[in-house]
């Protein structure tokens, strides 16, 4: 399945850019530039040739591992990709950290304490989380850590608690809808009756909760873990502004206000393989802590 | 006596009566209600030319005052009446583009599920491309290949609900579409657009609706997020993540210019969600008495 979607994914985003209006060649030339320059830019790039044309050839190259180079620096997109990328990734992972502890005792709690000040709190604030676009938490957190108490830097990655300004940004709303969702799916697990059972053996309230209701409720937590990993470099792209965090977000909003289409291109393909790749992990993960899918596949095999 | 409009008054009258028992979405109505009306009023309150975009350099940056409740922004101009008509622009942007991308998504979904084989096949592939892409990320290359006016940052951000209500519209056809009723309507020599749309589509209504209040909302804060990388609607509409990203600059002496149009931006959102959570309680027949 990776391979085909990625393919789509390419052959769209290809044609958006290309298709559009404008001379590609004329604005890498500037406008005072004469003709004949722009000629030779245009085929030195190769925007002589037609769309279905350039698209064969780029697709050639990508499958030989070349995306092409910048129209501005001479690094190649790969390049340019991987060094930022792991900024990307490290801002995915502490937001994903700091949406996971927060969200998974909320939730839980909520759950078992339905009804009470903890839960209406805590649902309150989830709501607030969900309804708060992270550009706006962004510039709010600049403006009270950064300008007023002066504890945290406002952008750039030079410290390692840069990174705490935005992956909080980032993680906040993934936090608030992780929240509802663990406690609405914990309500619905802890109703059923292999939980009572499990209290009339006689085990004790934490093993109940920890062991026996958590493990089934986590399930559809997991599951849509992978749309929340989507959303997340989703909002990147403008936490990554914001806090001018140089990773690929920056890299792509820089070239595109540059129109260096092959950066742009190449970018969002990488990007969504990236994402693909996790999701793949997830889906792995998945089979892991779901004993009925375990036991399915187990079947399959023998 | 028609039955069918009977059973069709009856669904909706009885979500309206579930809906207006729960106290979130009755909230979250009000609160919709009030934007709606003020957006509509906008004219009666504000001059579009004096008030919203002529630049008035003597009263630039003034802190919240009765004269100007929410203060002035970096060119003078009244922040309250700005955001009022950005509400204007906003609530333009989330209905149009969820109506268009998400009738485009029902009928791409409905035609999946009815027709199956080759035509579901890639008609769910082409939702999967679409999905694996982050949207925020689609909709930036869109406008930026197509250039910035209002009805591309409508396509643009509306992109993103074309799979979801594949997905949805698919799902919920293919529960129904095996029941005896639609045996029925065919044996009865009924054409198929009539069995799709009006014993089909009518039943897919709950998850489509609870779709549709929250695809606004996430489609207003995307299109506040492209105004905010400078890919919005053009200056000098007002636009409230145009406005965030314009107060940026002077925020540490003038927080007033970040805090409104976030407020506003948050506020609407917040209403949204809150009558997508009501109506989803509403018109799910688990809790159904």
């Amino acid at each position: 399945m990776l391979l085909p979607v990625l393919i789509g994914v390419s052959f769209i985003v290809f044609f958006i850019v290309n298709l559009a209006p404008g001379d590609p060649a004329r604005i890498i030339a500037g406008v005072e530039t004469d003709e004949e320059t722009v000629e030779r830019i245009r085929e030195d790039l190769g925007f002589n040739k037609t769309v279905v044309e350039r698209y064969g050839i780029y697709m050639w190259k990508a499958l030989q591992g070349d995306l092409g180079t910048s129209y501005y620096s001479n690094k190649t997109v790969i390049e340019a990709f991987m060094e930022r990328i792991p900024n990307t990734l490290l801002l995915g992972f502490w937001s994903v950290v700091f949406g996971l502890i927060i969200s998974m005792p909320v939730g839980i709690i909520s759950a078992i304490k339905q009804y009470s000040i903890f839960d209406n709190l805590g649902m309150v604030l989830a709501l607030t989380g969900i309804s708060i676009p992270s550009f706006w938490l962004g510039i709010l957190a600049i403006l009270l850590f950064s300008l007023k108490l002066q504890l945290l830097p406002s952008g750039g990655n030079e410290f390692w608690y840069s990174v705490i300004l935005p992956s909080i940004t980032n993680g906040t709303q993934m936090m608030a809808l992780m929240t509802r969702m663990t406690r609405s799916s914990m309500l619905e697990v802890i109703r059923q009756d292999y939980i009572m059972t499990a209290r009339a053996k006689g085990l004790d309230e934490k093993t109940v909760v920890l062991k026996h209701a958590l493990r089934n409720a986590l399930i559809p937590v997991v599951t849509t873990a992978g749309n929340f990993l989507i959303m997340m470099i989703g909002s990147a792209v403008v936490t990554e502004t914001i806090f001018s965090w140089p990773g690929v977000g920056r890299l792509i909003v820089e070239s595109i206000s540059k129109r260096d289409l092959n950066m742009v291109v190449g970018c969002v393909i990488l990007i969504t393989f990236i994402i693909s790749i996790i999701n793949l992990v997830i889906d792995l993960i998945y089979v892991l802590i779901d004993p009925k899918i375990r036991s399915s596949y187990g079947i399959m095999k023998g | 006596m028609n039955f069918k409009n009977a059973e069709n008054r009856s669904q909706v009258y009885e979500t309206w009566r579930r809906l207006k028992k729960s106290r979130t979405a009755v909230i979250g109505l009000i609160l919709i209600f009030i934007l709606v009306t003020v957006a509509i009023i906008a004219p009666l309150l504000y001059d579009y030319n004096n008030d919203i975009i002529k630049q008035n350099i003597k009263e630039r940056m003034q802190k919240p005052s009765l004269a100007h409740p929410f203060g002035t922004d970096e060119f003078g101009r009244d922040i309250l009446g700005r955001i009022i008509y950005g509400a204007r622009i906003s609530l333009i942007i989330g209905v149009t583009s969820c109506l268009l991308c998400g009738s485009i998504g029902i009928i791409l979904g409905v035609v999946a599920a009815y027709y199956g084989g080759m035509i579901e096949n890639v008609i769910m592939r082409f939702s999967d491309i679409l999905m694996a892409i982050p949207s925020i990320l689609l909709a930036i290359v869109i406008v930026a290949a197509f250039g910035v006016n209002l009805f591309n940052i409508i396509i643009a951000v509306g992109v993103a609900t074309i799979p979801q209500y594949i997905r949805i519209t698919r799902a919920s056809v293919l529960t129904v579409i095996n029941q005896e009723y639609i045996e029925a309507a065919h044996s009865i020599g009924a054409k198929t657009p009539r069995i799709l749309f009006r014993h089909i589509l009518t039943n897919c209504f709950a998850p489509i609706m609870v779709q549709a209040t929250l695809r606004i909302a996430t489609v207003i804060a995307e299109a506040a997020s492209l105004s905010f990388l400078g890919l919005g609607v053009p200056a000098p509409t007002p636009e409230w993540g145009a406005m965030l990203a314009g107060g940026r600059a002077y925020m540490r002496e003038y927080p007033h210019l970040v805090l409104f149009p976030g407020l506003a931006i948050a506020f609407t959102i917040l209403s949204l969600n809150l009558i997508g959570d009501g109506l989803r309680d509403a018109l799910d027949p688990k809790l159904k008495k």
